[in-house]
Parts: structure tokens; sequence; C-alpha cells
């Protein structure tokens, strides 16, 4: 089937004329948005497993080793809380380090780094110090892989204050989110849904540009609204295809920041839907998702026409890859809350 | 030792390297070497009964053919990945052969051949990396092989505290055969920068706990080499951390199994920690999902496809007299294993989705309860509308 997010994304990139719009899969455009801001700016550095010579095992950093040599493109000892706390390090020595983290799974022995240190040290110095430090995690799942290479810890990161994480669905948005949050003096948490490395979509290189922390509608409709990030984005889509067809409209929303939400669009529809689902890979348990239920019924109670719904992974460990279909929220799952929400 | 057990080019300098020679009993011809060095080693070489001898041979032939068809059976997507073990036989096998049943070994995630010793089912191995299961066996029931840990590290600390638990509980020193135990946890050059490996040491040393460390230095993570890791040969981290280190060749499956049992008893008998650092290679890709030529050379391959383990092997084997049918017996045997294999994993089913909630806990969880029961009312009114 065609992929709703790329037809929407090239309708609202349809602006500037003479743009250059060239197609590609979001792997490709975060490559470009990379390559774009180490030419920007020469305090700009990658550091990470397997990343430079071989390019990552995404291939996201391919060719950039040769572009940009062994010192901005590092291959670093197999070490997470080396790399977070490395990266801290060049930060202090004014560089701008994006560090990768292979899989999702493979985060936790940064975490340390990343939720005492990193996030902490900027109140710390009072503003003496700011830590531009990116860190991209390849994440999520619906790529049949083994144990822990298929998990979505955003709520972790979320729920620890110093931190802004953001989440692209889309080449273009990819393309342009990273070198925003490159460009940020703050910590970033750049979540990347794998599933989505290889779909090709449109980016517009001559466009403004998209902003940090900027949710937005991607399919309009009046009946519900549904929300999620990164590939879940696409999951949503396909559920409005389905209810359109049966007569319900449903409108979509991209949160692209999990922090800070970007509550404006998002408040602006519930209150013009009085109904909202929000769905996510993650397990449901204090999760993003129970957030902004959360925030929602606290900011919009009186436009509610129903509970806020969650649809979420199971409050299980992300199961074996021949389980993956059947907890990983589907259109199907989608619908089932949507007509939930719709019966009250 | 002549040279050839070392890797060309991608080891640090000659002269960071104040350590002795890794120990080999069996040059790449076959031919036992009798020196000083090896001295220690050659009477319980000698004492081997031609039987174990020829198991070493099995074990190894048995897990590289079964290799083979696992990393087939994943190129006809009957596998979601499979990490081959080709070239590190001799290594595993001769580490597993040097234990004891009431020991522990924790492995990494490339040790089919120890787990194959220590009786696991290939098919339990097969169902993980087909993406059934989590786990894949009962390490009570396959004679204390631990599961997989694919987090780099993690397990060498888990082994760490199972032997702080077998000191505290007496179970080592006693002099008792039966009962004195140690443990062995496997681990990559990659895993020697983690944390976790290197608190693992820490803890060790500390409480002079009864276990060993392996090290199969492959000298590639991923693709990563070994001198990223390490500046210094990698034994003698572990005798910075005040254990007892050596280094051996690691694609002669009797090095291996000398110097682990003597690691292993000593150990056993309270003399705290070890740690062996095996030389070998990775011959196949790291796994099924990567691409070696993007990041090593063919010569550096080759050199090590000159070493193989099981080549060496069998010349000695055959120096010694041992016959043809010998060997066609154990080829027989190991297509036989990957039919089987083959078979039994083209036969393997689905898991039930309730196998995903199943076990997240021991105990009753009420939000398990509740999801569960929620998934099988979804999935039975999805059956009734379609
Ligand atoms: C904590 C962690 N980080 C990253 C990875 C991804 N990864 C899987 S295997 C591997 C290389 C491991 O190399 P080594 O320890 O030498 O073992 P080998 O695979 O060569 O046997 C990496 C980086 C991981 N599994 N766990």
């Amino acid at each position: 089937m065609t992929d709703a997010t790329q037809t929407l994304a090239a309708e609202t990139l349809a602006t500037p004329a003479a743009s250059a719009l060239e197609t590609m899969p979001l792997g490709r455009a975060l490559n470009a948005g990379l390559r774009k801001a180490m030419q920007d700016d020469p305090r700009v550095l990658l550091l990470g497993e397997d990343i430079a010579t071989l390019g990552g095992v995404f291939r996201v950093t391919e060719g950039l080793k040769a572009e940009f040599g062994v010192k901005r493109v590092i291959d670093t000892p197999l070490a997470e809380s080396g790399i977070v706390g490395a990266s801290i390090g060049l930060a202090m020595r004014g560089f701008r380090p994006v560090a990768e983290i292979q899989f999702d799974g493979f985060i936790f022995p940064g975490f340390d780094q990343i939720t005492s240190q990193l996030a902490k040290l900027t109140a710390r110095h009072e503003g003496s110090q700011a830590f531009p430090v990116v860190i991209r995690v390849p994440y999520g799942g619906h790529i049949g892989a083994v144990e822990h290479h298929q998990e979505s810890p955003e709520a972790y990161f979320a729920h620890t204050p110093g931190l802004r994480l953001v989440s692209p669905s889309t080449p273009h948005d990819a393309y342009w989110m990273i070198q925003e949050a490159i460009k940020s003096d703050d910590p970033i948490m750049f979540f990347e849904p794998k599933s989505r490395y290889w779909p090709k979509g449109p980016v517009d290189f001559a466009s403004a540009g998209v902003p940090l922390h900027a949710s937005r509608v991607v399919r309009v409709g009046t009946e519900v609204t549904v929300v999620g990030h990164g590939a879940m984005v696409s999951v949503l889509l396909q559920a409005a295809e389905i209810a359109a067809e049966e007569g319900i409209s449903i409108e979509v929303v991209d949160l692209r920041s999990l922090s800070p939400v970007d509550y404006g669009p998002l408040l602006e529809s519930v209150r013009k839907t009085g109904r909202l689902v929000v769905a996510q890979e993650a397990p449901q348990n204090v999760s993003v998702g129970s957030e902004i239920a959360a925030t929602v019924t606290e900011k919009a109670f009186y436009s509610l026409e129903a509970p806020v719904l969650r649809v979420s992974g199971y409050d299980t460990p992300f199961p074996p890859a021949k389980l993956e279909s059947v907890f990983l929220p589907d259109a199907d799952r989608v619908l089932e809350a949507v007509d939930r929400a719709l019966a009250y | 030792m002549s040279s050839d057990a070392m890797g060309h080019g991608v080891r640090p300098t000659a002269e960071s390297d104040p350590g002795a020679a890794p120990v080999q009993l069996l040059d790449t011809a076959g031919v036992l070497q009798v020196s000083d060095a090896t001295a220690e080693f050659l009477p319980v070489i000698e004492a081997l009964s031609d039987d174990t001898l020829r198991s070493f041979h099995r074990d190894m032939v048995l897990t590289r053919r079964f290799d083979d068809e696992a990393g087939n059976l994943q190129r006809q997507g009957q596998l979601a990945l499979w990490v081959p073990s080709h070239g590190q036989e001799a290594a595993q096998v001769g580490s597993a052969r040097a234990t004891r049943p009431q020991d522990h070994l924790f492995p990494s995630y490339r040790e089919h051949a120890v787990g194959m010793v220590r009786g696991i089912d290939p098919v339990d191995v097969v169902r993980l990396l087909r993406g059934n299961t989590h786990g894949g066996w009962d390490p009570a029931e396959r004679q204390n092989f631990h599961l997989y840990t694919l987090v780099i590290g993690s397990q060498t600390l888990h082994a760490t505290g199972y032997a702080m638990g077998v000191a505290i509980d007496g179970d080592y020193a006693t002099g008792d055969p039966e009962r004195d135990t140690a443990v062995i946890t496997y681990f990559g050059d990659g895993a020697t920068s983690q944390g976790d490996v290197n608190e693992a040491f820490i803890f060790a040393a500390s409480f002079q706990t009864p276990q060993v460390f392996f090290l199969q230095n492959n000298q590639w993570a991923i693709s990563v080499p070994v001198a990223t890791q390490s500046r210094t040969p990698l034994y003698l981290r572990g005798t910075g951390f005040g254990i007892p280190s050596t280094q051996i060749d690691g694609n002669d499956v009797l090095a291996s199994y000398a110097v682990t049992l003597r690691d292993m008893d000593a150990a056993r008998a309270g003399g705290g920690p070890r740690f062996i650092e095996a030389m070998t290679y990775r011959i196949g890709a790291h796994t099924t999902s990567d691409d070696p030529t993007k990041y090593r050379t063919d010569d550096e391959l080759q050199s090590w496809v000159a070493r193989d383990p099981i080549v060496r092997f069998e010349l000695f084997l055959r120096s010694r007299g041992e016959s043809d049918a010998f060997f066609a017996s154990i080829e027989e045997e190991a297509n036989d294993l990957a039919e089987d294999v083959r078979k039994r994993t083209l036969a393997l089913e689905k898991p039930d989705n309730d196998s995903m909630f199943r076990h997240v806990y021991s105990e009753r969880h009420p939000r398990i309860d509740e999801q569960r029961e929620w998934l099988s009312n979804y999935e039975s009114s999805f059956g009734e509308t379609s």
C-alpha cells in the first residue's frame, strides 16, 4: 500500500516552486543532515560504535569518515558510558558532539552519564557552560530483530529534567531536525524510528526548515484526534485511511517532540474533535502517552466527550520477533480505541 | 612458539607486550610442541584417552556443521539472525571440556560449541535466534550452561556474583572433586571496554572468587579492530587487576583445554580468579547482518583460515594413527545433525500470544492479568467479526 505519511509530507512541502526537492529514505536524509551540520560548523563531530569505517550498522554515517576524517568521525571503544561521558568532556572543550547509540536497548550502560551527568550539568554550571550534546538513538520495533534491538525507551529520558527529546517521522523532518538538534545548546535525545530508515519520502533542501519542538497536524479530520510519534505516525495515517472508508473522520497529529511536547496544535485539535487516542510502541505504564493523556485531560477537560485513551505496547518486555506484530499497536488496535472513544 | 598463532596487523606492537608467548601445544601442522614452555601441560595431554581426544574433534566438527546449517537457514528466511562461531571452535571446545558437571558457565552469544558440549539442544539456540524466545533453555537442565546475553559484557558480573555465592556457601576448596565448584564466563575483545567487565574483574579480585574469565579475542568487535579497545595485549589487563592471566593460542584445542583445566582447578581449590585470553579469529561475518569486506582484508582472513582449528587437530589425530573411517563417521554424524536441525527448525511453531505475559513476573500481577485478558478478548472478537 502507499505510504500516507509521505503523500502528506509532499503536500505540505510543495510550496517553494524552484525547490531542491529530492526523494530519499530517512536514513539517507539523516546522513545528509549530519553532513550539512558538519560542513556548517567545524566543531561538530560524531562518535559511536562502528560509525566511521563501517558507516554505522544502519549506514546513517556512511561516507562521513572519508569526507571529514577520523578526528571528526570517531569509532569508539565498545562502551556506552564512555561514549556519553566523553561527549560531555568534548562539549566542555567547545565541540558539539553527536553520539550514536547502536540500538535502543544498548543505551542503558550510558544511562548514568545521560541522566545523572549530562541532564544536570547545565543547571549545575548555573549558566556558565552549555552542553550541546546530541545522542542519536535508533529505536522501535517492526524490524523482526532479536532481544534489545526493538525497544522504545523514551519515557526514561522524557522523565529526566534537563533533556530534550525529539523523534522525526519523515525524511524531510529528519534532515532538518537533526540540524536543529545539533544547533541547540541543550542536550538532545534524538530518537530515530529505525523501521522508517528505508521507506523513501521527499526532502526539500531549500525549505525554511523544521523547528525542533513543533507538533503538526498531518491529516485533517473532525471526529477523533489520534496522536503519536516516529513509526507510529504511519500506522495512525493507515488507521485514518481505513476509518475514512467507514465514514469516520480522524485527525492525525505527529508529535515530533516528546520533551517538551508542543501542546498547542494538539489541544486545538482535541477542542475541535472532543476525542483523543494516544498511540505509542512503548509499554503504557508511566509512559509519554500517559503524560499526554493527563495533560490534555487537565487542559481541555470541558472539550472532551470521552476519556483520553491510550494504545501502547503491553507492559511486558518487548517480545521475541515472532510476536512483535502482536505487541506493537497496529491500525486495528488504534481503530478499536477510536471506536471506544466514539462510543462515549 | 611460532608467530603464526598471533594476528597480523591488528595487534598492538610487540614491544608493548612484555608477557610470554601464547601457550601453544599444537602448531598449525598439528605437531605437539615439546619445550620448557609446554612442559607444565604435556602430562595432562598425555593422560587424555583416545576417546577424549576423538570427542574434541567431534565437538568441533559438529558445531561447525550446525553453525553452517543455521547460517543457511537464516539466509532462507528461517531465522531472524545468525551469529557464526566458525573459527572459534577450539577455544570453546577445549575450555568447555575442562569444566566439571557442577561448574557453571556464563556465555555471551557466540558460544554454540560450549553449549553443545554442555548438552544444549542446538535447536534451543535456533529458537532464540529465530525470534521464538528470548531464553531457549533451562540452565539447570543443560548442565549449568546459562542463557546467552546480548548486552555486551553483562554476563561477566552475573558469573562473578554466582562465584561469590559459591564461595559464601563454601562449595570450593574442600578437596572434594564432586563438590568444589568453579564458574567460567565467556566474552569478547570488544566487551573488555565495558564498565561491567572491568567491574567484574574488580569484584572477582576483591573477593577472590572461584572463577575463570575466558576471553575469546577474535580480533574484531563488528568493524572495530581490537587495537581500538586496547593498546596492551588484553591478558595483561587481567594482570593489572591482580588476576593471574595467560594468553593462549585459541585455535589450539589442546592449549585451550590444558590451560583452562589448570585455571579451573586453581579456582576450585581456592586460588582465586584466573583470566585466559584465547587468540582466535571470527572467520565469518559478525552476524548475518554484517558485511566484513567493508572493514577487513582478505589477506588477514586467509592468514587465519590457514590456522584453522579443526584442520590442525585432525592432522594431530592422524599423526597418532586415527583412521579415515573415524573422520568419515564424524562427517556423517555432522550431516545427520544438520539435517535434523533443519527438519526441526522448519517444524517450529510460532509461540502463542499468551507466552508474552506468562513469565514477566514470578507472582501474579494485576497489570499483566488485565492486559492478557484484554488481548485474549480482543483476539477472539477479531476472529468472530472477520
Ligand atoms: C551494550 C551493547 N552495546 C552494543 C552492542 C552491539 N554489539 C553487538 S556485538 C558487538 C561487538 C562485540 O564484540 P566482541 O565483544 O569482541 O564480541 P564478538 O561479537 O566479536 O564475539 C556490538 C557493538 C551490544 N550488543 N551491547
